[in-house]
């Protein structure tokens, strides 16, 4: 019986009249990588956004390792063990890469009154160094994060989300606005985090075939709803499925 | 720190400024020497508004309250009899913990409001100094307020003093030096560029807030200290919000963020208006000017015209390599 | 009661004064995003433009009317040009920072022109008190509530009645739809920049007999300016009335009744309340945060 990391036990959230999410329940098992894809407005970044603190659901819950997190804030998650990326891109733009990375791991040492007497990579250089060539980053390791073409503030960006080695790492659209060519080398960078970091991860993404080949499993919303879920083969087998893309 | 300039010129200039510091007073006059110290204490006040506003990037507007809370707790006690070296600290701690309190709204609004908060603590700070006239003296002030003896060597001549202030601003800067490199430098700038990013890789927008908003209210209150026997006559209008300003824009001036800014920025906004005192109405007309032209074309301040450069260096290559 | 109402009436003349001001103030914030610090120094600038009139030999209202062309193309115009739209892009606080500077450069350009010493004003209404009902009061505390009242009653009138004055509107409240509706959103946010600019000068003419002409005037009441658009509202232009309103009643009855050293803490309180437990102001609507 695999450990469940994360649970959603029927979510819902409205804005007013409109049910961003209407009920949904899913799970996340312990090393997977899940898909969670879906037309435009299906709801797919309302249900991120309430499973990681930044929005208030309406109802329902969220256990994480069977503890719940519903409404905890992104701090505290993140020192649980969640990471995340952002789908607006979401780096510290006057910082180097390195320190990036740093910052995004450094949290997690000791206290923070200990951190204040530590150097300045608090314990984190080798690991920070270790991402930089794992995401191909060290010839820009040292420039601003912000000088950087939009692909690369990507890779900071997943990257920093693997620098505090959590269970649980949650990413939103990583290949937006990613050059094509590049997405291959992605799904295998995130396929090779899986295998040495071990963990679960969350994918949001439009870009089917991305999500085919990196994902175990992959869920279905279509307007706040789950409407299919299962191995990729299964899904894009799925009748339903192609006309929720295609309309009827 | 941003610095990527070579050794030798670092040296140079390392050598020039040790010059000024310590040998150049000995050819001043008292007026010079005293000028010299006056600009160094704002220096400090600006290193903890630098801090407050370079690095973790809160909008404050009031930091020249601390400055008079402090420099009004050691007159006070001083005139009670009370020992400046017990006074100080007592000053100090009081600006830290005034500091914490003030960061807690500074959680609950954004930007620019922050700004008007802390402007309005400023003014409720100074009016509190001017209508508390039993303990405060009120518009009269404080006056004849003494230079201390240190384990019984009297600070009181302007050399000693100044030496004594100098030595101060430089511990404290490399104090504030090592902070800044620190994670927790770091956590501020995370805090700054972008709070959510900062947040959801596990940084506590809380503490830091309100560390660094304490912090660097307490090395205001280190400055408000050594103002008061310096000058020896403190009063309201020393502490006001056109003074809070005044910090603030010697802070985005010389380079908000940048640690040596708050060097340059005294220079242009204390030690020459000082200076050129005759021409006052000329030379703030003058700095107003400059603040600007500054904003329009260097709004990151001064200390960033080297990375602008090089940014304007790397575009043009860039562009030529893509042409090619 | 009758001391009472004596009080109300200075307190809503002096409050209305206030209250052009923080309009003024708001207007430029809803439209353009600009936050201007040295809103006082605009008063007191055209002020000394009037003054300058007046020493040329005009009559009080030709120079007036000179101020308002004159304050229209100087704070209106150039303000906007020179410093707002080079530097809006870079955030608020640029702004902020360089109308800081501006203040200075105003400030000590009319110290230098027109030397340190307060100069008297002429009052349009006369000084004259007189009875009514059993209240005293001026002609000038009259005169000043009906003027300024009529010109925010007529500025009203402009913006919600006339095609320029609901395009002023659209601007303000959503830069975008107005883009797409054609609007020439430019020349809208000057247009609120020459309405700051006659604000400031009417502003000038009520409230300069009292304070005297002197380069230092505007910081005070840009300072009360200010605590009273954030009070009333920061981005509503009733609540900067009513905070105008608002602040120069309570700093009237407060400096009789409680002290009048005190006087001055009272716009303080209630901004410190307001920032503390609504920031937008009684009237004021809340402002997204972005994520």
């Amino acid at each position: 019986m695999t450990n469940k990391v994360l649970e959603v036990v029927d979510l819902k959230k409205s804005y007013g009249a409109i049910q961003a999410v209407g009920g949904v329940s899913l799970e996340v098992r312990e090393g997977e990588i899940l898909g969670v894809i879906g037309p435009n407005g299906s709801g797919k970044t309302t249900l991120f956004n309430s499973m990681l603190g930044q929005i208030e659901p309406d109802s329902g819950k969220v256990l994480f390792k069977g503890e719940d997190i519903t409404n905890l804030n992104p701090m505290l998650l993140n020192k649980k063990g969640v990471g995340r990326t952002f789908q607006t891109l979401q780096v510290f733009g006057k910082m180097t890469v390195r320190d990036n990375l740093i910052v995004a791991g450094q949290e997690h040492v000791d206290s923070m009154m200990k951190r204040l007497f530590k150097s300045p990579d608090c314990d984190m250089g080798q690991r920070a160094d270790d991402l930089i060539e794992t995401f191909r980053l060290g010839h820009v390791a040292n420039l601003p994060a912000g000088s950087l073409s939009y692909g690369q503030q990507k890779l900071v960006d997943i990257a920093m989300a693997f620098m505090s080695k959590p269970s649980l790492v949650l990413l939103d659209e990583p290949c937006a606005g990613v050059n094509p060519s590049l997405v291959s080398g992605l799904s295998s960078l995130l396929k090779e985090m899986n295998k040495k970091q071990g963990g679960s991860f969350v994918v949001i993404e439009h870009n089917m075939d991305f999500v085919m080949d990196l994902c175990h499993r992959i869920v279905v919303m279509v307007e706040g709803k789950v409407l299919a879920e299962g191995l990729p083969a299964e899904i894009r087998a799925n009748k339903e499925v192609l006309e929720a893309y295609l309309g009827s | 720190m941003r610095m990527k300039t070579k050794l030798p010129f670092m040296m140079s200039l390392f050598a020039i400024a040790s010059f000024v510091m310590l040998v150049l007073p000995l050819f001043l006059k008292n007026y010079g020497v005293y000028l010299m110290s006056y600009w160094l204490i704002f220096v400090l006040a600006t290193i903890g508004l630098n801090l407050i506003l370079g690095y973790a990037g809160l909008k404050s507007l009031g930091h020249a309250a601390f400055m008079g809370i402090a420099a009004y707790i050691v007159a006070m006690m001083m005139k009670e009899g009370i020992n400046f070296w017990v006074a100080a600290p007592v000053a100090v701690i009081a600006c830290f913990v005034v500091g914490w309190v003030i960061g807690y709204p500074a959680l609950r609004v954004q930007m620019h409001y922050l700004a008007f908060a802390t402007i309005g603590f400023n003014e409720v700070v100074a009016l509190i100094f001017r209508n508390e006239e039993k303990y405060t003296g009120g518009t009269f002030g404080i006056n004849n307020i003494a230079r201390p003896s240190l384990f019984g060597y009297s600070l009181a001549g302007n050399l000693e003093f100044y030496y004594f202030i100098l030595f101060v601003v430089v511990a404290i800067g490399l104090l504030t030096y090592f902070l800044v490199r620190s994670p927790w430098g770091k956590a501020f700038t995370a805090l700054r560029d972008n709070q959510i990013r900062a947040e959801s890789v596990g940084v506590n927008i809380q503490r830091y807030t309100l560390l660094a908003f304490a912090t660097g209210s307490a090395i205001a209150g280190i400055a408000g200290c050594l103002l008061a026997p310096l000058v020896q006559y403190i009063e309201p209008t020393q502490f006001n919000s056109q003074t809070s300003i005044l910090l603030y824009l010697m802070v985005v001036l010389g380079g908000s963020g940048y640690f040596w800014g708050p060097i340059l920025g005294g220079i242009i906004g204390v030690l020459f208006p000082e200076w050129l005192r005759f021409a006052e109405g000329w030379y703030m007309l003058f700095f107003g000017l400059i603040v600007i032209l500054l904003m329009v074309k260097l709004p990151n301040g001064l200390l960033s015209l080297p990375e602008i450069i090089n940014q304007r260096k790397a575009a043009k290559e860039k562009a030529a390599a893509q042409a090619r | 009661m009758t001391d009472f109402i004596q009080l109300l009436v200075s307190g809503i003349a002096t409050g209305t004064i206030y209250a052009l001001a923080a309009l003024g103030f708001t207007l430029l914030w809803q439209a353009s995003g600009t936050i201007n610090f040295a809103t006082g120094e605009f008063v007191m600038v055209s002020a000394f433009l009037m003054l300058a009139g007046l020493g040329l030999g005009l009559p009080l209202w030709v120079s007036y009317l000179l101020a308002l062309v004159l304050s229209t193309i100087i704070l209106g115009y150039f303000f906007k040009r020179a410093i707002v739209d080079p530097l809006i892009r870079h955030g608020i606080m640029p702004v902020i920072v360089a109308t800081i500077g501006l203040a200075l450069v105003a400030k000590n350009t009319i110290r230098i022109g027109f030397g340190a010493q307060a100069q008297p004003f002429p009052q349009i209404f006369g000084g004259e008190l007189f009875q009514f009902a059993g209240i005293t009061v001026s002609y000038m505390e009259i005169g000043t509530i009906f003027l300024a009242w009529f010109i925010i009653f007529v500025l009203n009138l402009f913006l919600s009645k006339t095609v320029t004055g609901r395009a002023m509107q659209a601007v303000a409240q959503n830069t975008d739809s107005a883009v797409v509706l054609g609007i020439n959103v430019n020349k809208m946010i000057f247009y609120t920049f020459a309405i700051n600019a006659v604000l400031a000068t009417t502003a000038a003419l009520l409230v300069t007999p009292a304070y005297l002409a002197k380069f230092d005037m505007g910081v005070s009441l840009g300072m009360k300016a200010f605590l009273a658009a954030i009070i009333g509202g920061f981005n509503s232009s009733r609540g900067a009335m009513l905070g105008g309103l608002i602040v120069g009643i309570c700093e009237n009855l407060a400096g009789a009744y409680i002290s009048a050293e005190y006087k001055e803490a009272v716009a303080l309180v209630l901004f410190l309340l307001i920032i503390l437990v609504k920031p937008n102001g009684l009237l004021g609507k809340a402002e997204q945060r972005k994520v």
